[in-house]
This record gives structure tokens, sequence and C-alpha cells, in this order.
């Protein structure tokens, strides 16, 4: 075999490291999804579709600069959250499809804690999300339990609860009542609940530096600190600690891990309660978070489960359920979402969830391109190896 | 109204919302035969029911005298293709590409629901994402077999075309799983794919045709469930794509257990949506946990079974003929 220059050793070099392969993998699967989205659009509304794209590109970050960047970090908060959620049950092998049920429940909590608590003062809203993440943490229990100690499908089961927590929410709300019995947080003129009041609100300073005064009219509040806490906090449990290197051993290979010691019944329901915390704490920043106008400090008791859990699946798919990732592919769809929603005189914003869609679809397509690479330089290591030899 | 006419009118529902679950159920045994596992069944639901909806509107407003009848065969073919055609996108990446096929199915789970708004919304000129169509497919009175006392009025009144077809495809089903030699081909190649490919059957074709026909029948199954629930499409099948795969698994991959495990859901089913014709169930406070029936039932109904599965063995596994 001839020598090798170091051009080509360096380009094996970038080649054969896991990091780099997964994020040309994740590159090129936004590529496509992208082409996807604007041959959708070619079709769909030929004269907009370039200038969509543009917008898609961050052509609405153009006016109004600082207030949309707050704005869009406000909106990434409960996607970083949700996928994180989903990407900690991924690390144990478990498919947490039920994470919108677990934010559901969670948004309830918080909403309930808003409107009945209100005797805590500054403290309301850290109680608030504190009890939104046990609602959650309760919700997700229950596919975590079954899964270990029935063997009952974690992904059926947890969509299951998905429905089962809407109905639940919508019932509570609807008949919750006060002293004096009248509705406590149902609105029925509007067929909503009432708008959660602002003393309960999520702060929007930190430690003394007041967000708002970065990003002056947008809706951010310290929930985005919140959320990138949480990820770096999920990233020690997971990597830095005894019981994270437990739960993901569970992920790789449950049967080596029980072997080697670890209750693999134990770490499914853990992985499902801290999972199902997450997602409810994402419901409890998102009804209490302080947004110009209340837009969003409702709940609306329609019979359709919140995208919001949905989403998480595709942030978390998308950073291959690395917590750091999470918070860029969390920034990330959030950018994509917040484009569409500016564009939509030009088109329909729905557009943004399709190419998000065909995102996931080719980035878990690519996954095998991925390893297809690394197989390959594999191989040729093996043969450059044996070659002395013969 | 007698307690007679009660049963009778809850028997009717019933089997009104069985159709659905039974279609897309026996659909998904298809794809876990063959050992993919197709949880899109969801997403490619929404697909055919938006596609054959769009089509019976269209129609509906172009030919305002069509036959009913027709028009609901042509669009059982509209909601076949369109399930057959999203179908391809987790056959190609579940085969193939031998990709996470729990992954994939909920990929295309999410890009059916936003592709089908925007397809609505940019079509309506309103903006609007639902799709209006005038459900006139109820048989009031099947001749001759609707004027038995009582079966006639429990089988063949205040039913559709698509129960029968669903009866049809299980008959249908039981007699490719069990008697031909592609249903024996299929199974084997669910159980067994490396000694299925040793003897010569083509793993690859095998798993394809098997999520070919989910894709089919789970596009039928939302055609179904629209016409069960709705006289409209909002863009949704309330989760019944998921409940068809734990009708599946209640029913043990087994076509007639299908059957009986789809009648008990649409049982469900139809308590959830018609509880108010039963004398004491009217008080609205209710209606939430009533309508969050079916999905308890399934809880409960997978911890029942759940110790003796009879799950295809390489169900979820991809296929890789180098590492045989």
């Amino acid at each position: 075999m001839k020598e090798m220059n170091w051009f080509e050793r360096t380009i094996r070099k970038i080649l054969s490291n896991r990091g780099f392969l997964s994020l040309l993998a994740t590159f090129i699967a936004i590529i496509i999804g992208l082409i996807i989205g604007l041959v959708i659009m070619l079709i769909a509304k030929p004269q907009n579709a370039f200038a969509g794209i543009e917008y898609l590109f961050g052509r609405w970050l153009s006016t109004a600069t600082p207030t949309r960047i707050g704005t869009w970090l406000h909106y990434s908060t409960s996607l970083i959250v949700l996928g994180l959620s989903v990407a900690f049950a991924f690390k144990t092998g478990l498919f947490n499809i039920g994470a919108t049920g677990q934010y559901t429940v969670g948004l309830f909590a918080a909403l309930y804690v808003g409107m009945a608590w209100t005797g805590l003062g500054q403290f309301q809203w850290l109680v608030g999300i504190l009890i939104a993440g046990l609602a959650g943490a309760f919700w997700g229990f229950f596919p975590g339990f079954f899964k270990s100690r029935f063997k009952v499908h974690e992904v059926i089961s947890s969509i299951m609860f998905n429905y089962i927590g809407m109905y639940l929410v919508n019932f509570l709300i609807t008949n919750v009542r006060n002293g004096s019995g009248e509705l406590m947080l149902f609105d029925s003129s509007f067929g909503r609940t009432f708008v959660v009041p602002s003393s309960s609100y999520v702060p929007t300073t930190f430690f003394g530096i007041d967000l708002r005064a970065i990003f002056p009219g947008s809706d951010i509040d310290i929930g985005f600190i919140i959320a990138i806490l949480l990820a770096l906090l999920v990233f020690f449990i997971l990597y830095k600690t005894k019981f994270g290197f437990e739960l993901r051993a569970c992920g790789y290979n449950r049967h080596a891990a029980q072997y080697s010691g670890v209750n693999e019944n134990r770490s499914i329901t853990l992985s499902m309660i801290i999972s199902g915390a997450l997602a409810g704490i994402g419901g409890g920043l998102f009804i209490l978070a302080s947004r110009a106008g209340n837009v969003g400090n409702i709940y609306k008791t329609v019979d359709v489960l919140l995208p919001e859990g949905f989403n998480g699946i595709s942030v978390a798919l998308l950073a291959l359920s690395h917590p750091i990732g999470i918070i860029l592919a969390g920034l990330f769809i959030s950018f994509i979402q917040r484009g569409g929603f500016f564009m939509q005189t030009l088109i329909k914003n729905e557009i943004a969830d399709v190419i998000v869609a065909f995102i996931i679809y080719a980035s878990a397509i690519s996954l095998i391109f991925q390893t297809r690479i690394s197989n390959w330089l594999l191989k040729q290591r093996t043969e450059k190896k044996k070659e002395p030899k013969t | 109204m007698n307690w007679l006419d009660i049963v009778i009118l809850m028997l009717n529902a019933m089997f009104l919302f069985t159709t659905p679950l039974l279609i897309t159920a026996i659909g998904g045994m298809f794809s876990e035969k063959s050992g993919v596992v197709n949880i899109a069944l969801e997403g490619i639901m929404i697909f055919g029911s938006f596609c054959s909806i769009l089509f019976i509107s269209t129609m509906q407003n172009a030919f305002p005298n069509i036959n009913p009848t027709l028009l609901l065969v042509l669009a059982i073919f509209v909601a076949v293709i369109a399930g057959v055609i999203l179908s391809t996108l987790l056959a190609f990446s579940a085969v193939n590409l031998k990709a996470n096929q729990v992954i994939g199915g909920t990929a295309i789970n999410l890009m059916a629901a936003p592709i089908v708004i925007f397809t609505a919304r940019m079509i309506n000129p309103n903006g609007v994402r639902t799709i209006q169509f005038s459900n006139n497919f109820n048989i009031s009175k099947v001749p001759l077999l609707g004027d038995i006392p009582i079966i006639g009025e429990i089988f063949f009144q205040n039913t559709t075309l698509l129960t029968y077809v669903s009866i049809f495809i299980v008959i249908l089903a039981v007699i490719i799983i069990y008697k031909t030699r592609f249903g024996l081909r299929l199974s084997s190649v669910g159980e067994h794919p490396g000694a299925a490919d040793s003897v010569g059957i083509n793993v690859y074709k095998m798993r394809w045709s098997g999520v070919l026909i989910s894709g089919a029948l789970a596009g039928l199954g939302g055609l179904a469930f629209t016409i069960a629930s709705s006289v409209s499409f909002e863009g949704r099948v309330d989760g019944y794509g998921f409940l068809a795969l734990a009708v599946m698994i209640f029913g043990q991959w087994k076509p007639l257990r299908i059957l009986l495990a789809s009648l008990f859901f649409g049982f469900m089913s139809a308590l959830a949506y018609k509880y108010q014709l039963i004398p004491g169930l009217e008080a609205f406070s209710l209606s939430y946990l009533i309508k969050s029936l079916p999905y308890v039932a399934t809880i409960v109904a997978l911890i029942m079974t759940s110790k003796k599965t009879r799950v295809p063995k390489a169900s979820g596994t991809p296929y890789d003929q180098g590492s045989r």
C-alpha cells in the first residue's frame, strides 16, 4: 500500500472522529430537509418560495433584531426542556413519546398554583414550576413502572397517557370549584382557562441582570437560563455520576448492564420519572412565562394534544440525545419555527414543521451513512495492519 | 327510547368505530409479521384520510348528484394509494437503509399532520385547515337483511359499506396469512429472517410487501375514522393509529383475535363518543373522563396480555444480509 500524504491522513483522522461524523450527518440532514421544503414551496407558491427560504434563513431577524432574538430564545425554552426530557429517556433505551402528556399535566399543576396559591409572594412561580415537575414525574412514572413491572412497551403506554392526561386536565379545569362553588379555573364564556395572574410569572431579572434590558420588548424571561442550566445538569447526571452511567449502560445493552449488577427495572422507572419531571417543568415554564400581552398564559380545553412534546422528540433526535447538542437543536428548530411565524404572509407557517419533520427523517437515515463511513474506515485500517505480513 | 333501542344504537356506533381500528390493526399486523414495527400507522391514517376526504369533497362540489356508494368506492382507492405512497418512506428507511424503525416511523408521524394542514390551508381560499364534506355514506337499511328483527337492526341498519369491507379484509387476512405461500413466507421473515433468507426467500421484498400492505390498510382506516366520527377533516385521527397498534398487540398478531380486540375497543370508543345516549351519563362534567375510556382500557388490556406475548421474534430488528 502506498504511503498516504499528510492531507489524506488528516482527512481520514477527521472522518474517523465520531463527533465530527455526527455533526456532518446532522448537517447533511438539515440540507436535505431544507431542499425538500424548498421543493414543496416551489410547488405550492412558486413566486414566494425563494423569499420563504430567505426568511427561514434569518431574514426575519433583520428588523427589530434584539426583540426578535429575545422572543426566539424564549420560544426555544420549552423546546430545549422537552428535548432534554425525551433525550434522558433515550439514553436509557426508552422512547418517551409521552412527553406531551407530562408537559400538559405539569402545565396544569403550575396553572393551579399560579391561580390558587397567591399567598406565596415572590416564590409562587418557583413553587409552581417545582410542583409542575412533580406532576410531570408522576405522569412519567406510570409508563416506566408498567414497562419494568409488566413489560408493557413504553411507546404505546406513554401515548395512551398523553390522551388520559389531556382529558384529565380538561376534566379538572372544567370542574375545580372554589369555596363558594364557582368555577375557579375555567372561563366558560371563552371556553378556556382564566389568564394566570402576572404576580406568579417567571421573573425577567437573573441575579441583577435584566434580560428585558438586553432584549427590549421581547418575551424573554429567566426560563431560558433555567433551560440551559437544566441541560448542564442533565449532562452532569448522565456523564459524571454513577447513576447516569448505569442508566446509559441500560441504554447500550441492558442484558450486559443487568449482568454487571445494574438494577434494570429501577433504572427504567427512575429514568421515566426524571424524563417526566423535565417535561413537567417545561409545561410550568410555558404557562407561567412573562410574555408581552399574556399570550399563552391560558389553556384551551380542546381535545387536541399539545404539539410541544412532539417538537421535543424532534429536538432530541436531531441532537442525537446529547444534552449540549439539545441546546443547539432547540435553538435551531425554534429559529425555523419563528421564521415560519414571520413569513405567514408569504406562505403558510406549517411549512416550518414540514421541513423539521423531513430533517428528522433525513437524520434517521443519515445515521446509517455515518456507520457505513466508520465501518469502511475500520476495514481500511485492519487491511493496512494485515499488509506487512503478506 | 326503551333500553333495546339504546343497546341497538350503541352497537351500531360500536361497529362504526370498530371499522377503522380493525382495518388499521390488520395493516399493522401485516407489517409486524414481516418484521417491521409500523409506528407510523397514525401518520398514514391522517394522510389517507386527508387525501380521500379531499377527493370526496372535490367530487361532491363538482358533481352534486353523484351516487354516494360509487363515490365511497372511489375514495377507498384514493385512501389506499395515499397510504401506500406514505408507507414507502418507512419501507425505504427501515428495510433498505436499516434505520431504527421506531424513529423512522416517528418522523413520518411528525410530517403527516403538518403536510396535510399546510396543503389544506393552501387549498382553502380562507386559509382554514378544515375540509368539509357531506357525510351521506350511512346505509340506513340493507334491503331484505335489514328487515330481520333485532339481528337486522344490529348488523344491517345504520351502517356503512366500510364495515362490510373491514369484515372482508379480516377474512382475506386469515386466508393470506395461514393458507398462502406469500403469507407463510411473510411470517417466516418476521420470525427468523436469516433462516428464511437461507432457503431463498427475499427478505427485503417480503418486508416491503408487509409495510406497503400496512400502508394501504392504514390509509383506508383513516378514511373509515373520519367517516365514523365527523363531517369534516381536521388534520387528526385522535390517536387511533396508536390504538390500532394496541388492538394488534391485544389481538396477539392473529386476525380473528384482532377482530375481537377491535370490537372491545370499538365499544369503548362508542361509549366515549355516544355516551349521551345512555340515561344517567348525559352530565357534561363527566364527558372528558368518559372520552379517556378507550385509552385507559388500552393500558389495562396491555397489562393483562403482557405476560404471554406472541410478538414476531424479529419484529423491530433491521435485517442485514451481511451479518447472517
